[in-house]
């Protein structure tokens, strides 16, 4: 049965620094949560604390409406795959599926059967008697989830499993976990920093930073709708542009912006929402919704300090002055003759553009 | 041969010639014993002078052989060696590796001061605690077989297991199973816990399995140890019945002055332990060059 999970002011302090602040987060029966956040932030340990492999600070963590804080992670009947996955090295692919099903002394023929049905759904009927050592990277990864799988668990965890894989065979494993959550319907909390990964598997995404949530929706209302500045740039490939702000005017449409900071405040911008005379924030732009133009053609310009061609799309990085960080831009066919160098305008699109007040939290535009 | 190989040829012909040089001078002791071993004291003295002192040449024979197991208990003093030898790898090996396995796989409160004890232990020779051991095994109750069964004695003094409990646990096989586990990754242990594993489990089924090579070593270690203890049995053990081989020898050559004898003695102490290296080596060499645990 997928266990609804529930964390309530879950804290973990190691020798004293805390690492994970409070979080309390419910993840419904038959979702696929992920993690996702930068290094660092308290999400393996988040999730090795819902596994049992580390101990609860404080608070509590229910599954199914038990508190499970000091059982065992067989126990907790969670199956998990780590990153390294950790098949032992001695066994062979079948020794490594049906060794939790051994220890829990199940009956010969039953064990024999689940790990057979295991391999099956995983492709691995043919790999049987190989050991570790003769599996290439997604082999070793499928015996892992296999290994998670036979013992019915009541969630999986995932604990950055593709990030040993190459490429194209994380595309390939990304697609499978995917196939096999539709079809197996279990719980699952799943931990990656590649937040494309967290975009194609999520039902619902929860971005950490420094032990502490600060966002968690749907993949397209993270993205759309990000809650602050941090998660607005976490999310989205190539991050999401920003320009420091100044309210100079306006009116009950709408207020007028200088855009850059200090001396190389040069441009103004209007953007439909009412803010106080003075205010300074952030403007937030995403790649798809900016084109280039004439220098003086767009609402702010710079210089392209590098193209990046991903085959369907081409991206421009343009620094523009006052900016710290370029701003990315997607292009089309007709800008596609742009060289690094070029001086280039900016065009935003003005109903497009997040606003993030100088707390970093994202300003509503619209009451 | 490829160029390089061929440049390199002069040097390679003096380092096989100061290999061989070497291997000859460690087999020629052990040469010499096994064919004198074979040969009447006549022989011996008369090959002496020539390289037949080395091989099994002339009048070979069992002899000698025959007459050191007819002299005196030696038998049963070559079965004690077994015996204590057996018992002293066979508990040690667990013993030690278990306490490896909590130091450096288990949290536990007071870790960190029981581990630098051990480091301390390490460089305490066993010569000086030789006679504070003494007096302790000297003075603890113990147990014996006698023909009315088992019982109560006052002293371990002159006992099998007075050479065995003292020597199982050892720090420096604690410490050489400790460096081996601490490489093995703990997400292997971290796996077999979720899959509802003990940690006694995790040791039995996970961590000894992936040691084999440490176990070789640290067995045929404590293993010469044992078979070649000389000091501790001569203060320990007076009687004849708990007398290992190599006290035994000692009193043997008081005994006799027929080599032929001497050498058949020296064998029968050095064939066991030459037969179990040759067996155990692959393991061995593999961990003395520090082979570890990759995924």
């Amino acid at each position: 049965m997928p266990a609804r999970l529930e964390l309530r002011d879950i804290r973990k302090s190691f020798d004293g620094k805390e690492i994970i602040k409070g979080v309390s987060l419910t993840v419904a029966p038959s979702e696929f949560l992920v993690l996702v956040g930068p290094s660092g932030c308290g999400k393996s340990t988040l999730l090795r604390m819902i596994a049992g492999l580390e101990e609860i600070t404080s608070g509590e963590l229910l599954f199914d409406d038990q508190v499970v804080n000091h059982r065992g992670p067989a126990e907790r009947r969670v199956g998990m795959v780590l990153q390294s996955y950790a098949l032992y090295p001695h066994m062979t692919v079948e020794q490594n599926i049906g060794f939790g099903l051994k220890l829990a002394k199940k009956p010969r023929t039953e064990l024999r059967e689940r790990v057979e049905e295991a391999m099956r759904i995983l492709q691995l009927t043919a790999l049987r008697d190989h050991k570790p050592a003769q599996l290439s990277g997604g082999q070793r990864q499928r015996v892992a989830i296999g290994r998670a799988i036979v013992r019915e668990p009541n969630a999986f965890l995932f604990d950055e499993p593709l990030s040993n894989l190459d490429a194209a065979l994380r595309v390939q494993m990304r697609m499978e976990i995917g196939r096999l959550h539709r079809q197996l319907m279990n719980t699952v909390v799943y931990v990656t920093h590649d937040q494309v990964e967290a975009m194609t598997l999520a039902d619902r995404i929860v971005v950490l930073e420094d032990g502490r949530i600060r966002q968690s929706g749907a993949p397209m209302d993270l993205y759309e709708r990000p809650a602050n500045r941090f998660v607005a740039g976490f999310i989205g490939t190539p991050t999401m542009g920003f320009i420091d702000a100044r309210v100079t005017g306006g009116d009950a449409g709408g207020s007028l912006f200088a855009l850059g900071s200090g001396a190389e405040e040069q441009w103004t911008i209007r953007l439909p929402i009412t803010l106080e005379q003075g205010t300074r924030c952030t403007i937030g732009i995403r790649p798809e919704h900016c084109s280039l133009a004439a220098v003086d053609g767009g609402e702010v310009s710079g210089v392209v300090v590098m193209l990046e061609r991903l085959g369907a799309d081409t991206f421009a990085f343009v620094d523009v002055p006052g900016c710290a960080e370029s701003i990315a831009v997607r292009l089309d066919a007709r800008t596609a003759g742009v060289h690094p160098g070029d001086a280039v305008g900016i065009r935003l699109q003005t109903e497009r553009c997040l606003l993030f007040g100088q707390d970093g939290e994202a300003i509503e535009r619209r009451p | 041969m490829t160029p390089r190989q061929l440049k390199n040829a002069p040097l390679r012909l003096a380092l096989h010639a100061l290999m061989l040089l070497l291997a000859f001078v460690f087999l020629f002791p052990f040469l010499f014993m096994l064919s004198a071993s074979l040969k009447s004291n006549q022989d011996i003295f008369s090959d002496l002078q020539s390289l037949r002192a080395l091989l099994p040449v002339g009048t070979l024979t069992l002899q000698n052989y025959a007459e050191v197991f007819g002299l005196g208990n030696v038998g049963r003093f070559f079965l004690n060696s077994v015996f204590i030898t057996i018992a002293t790898v066979g508990i040690g090996l667990a013993v030690n590796s278990m306490a490896a396995f909590a130091l450096s796989r288990l949290e536990w409160r007071g870790r960190a001061p029981v581990l630098t004890i051990l480091v301390v232990l390490l460089i305490i020779p066993f010569d000086a605690i030789t006679v504070p051991l003494l007096f302790i095994v000297a003075s603890l109750p113990g147990l014996e077989m006698t023909e009315l069964g088992i019982s109560p004695t006052r002293s371990w003094l002159d006992t099998l297991y007075v050479q065995i409990i003292p020597f199982i646990a050892n720090t420096f096989s604690i410490f050489l199973f400790y460096q081996f586990f601490r490489e093995i990754p703990k997400d292997f242990d971290e796996a077999a816990y979720v899959d509802g594993a003990t940690p006694f489990q995790v040791f039995r089924h996970v961590i000894v399995p992936s040691s084999m090579p440490v176990f070789a070593t640290v067995g045929i270690l404590q293993g010469l140890a044992a078979w070649n203890q000389y000091l501790w049995p001569v203060i320990t053990v007076p009687g004849d019945a708990a007398r290992p081989l190599m006290i035994g020898m000692q009193q043997f050559f008081g005994r006799t002055t027929e080599w032929g004898q001497v050498m058949a003695y020296a064998t029968v102490i050095t064939l066991p332990v030459l037969v179990a290296f040759v067996i155990f080596q692959r393991w061995f060499v593999r961990s003395v060059a520090g082979s570890g645990i990759k995924g």
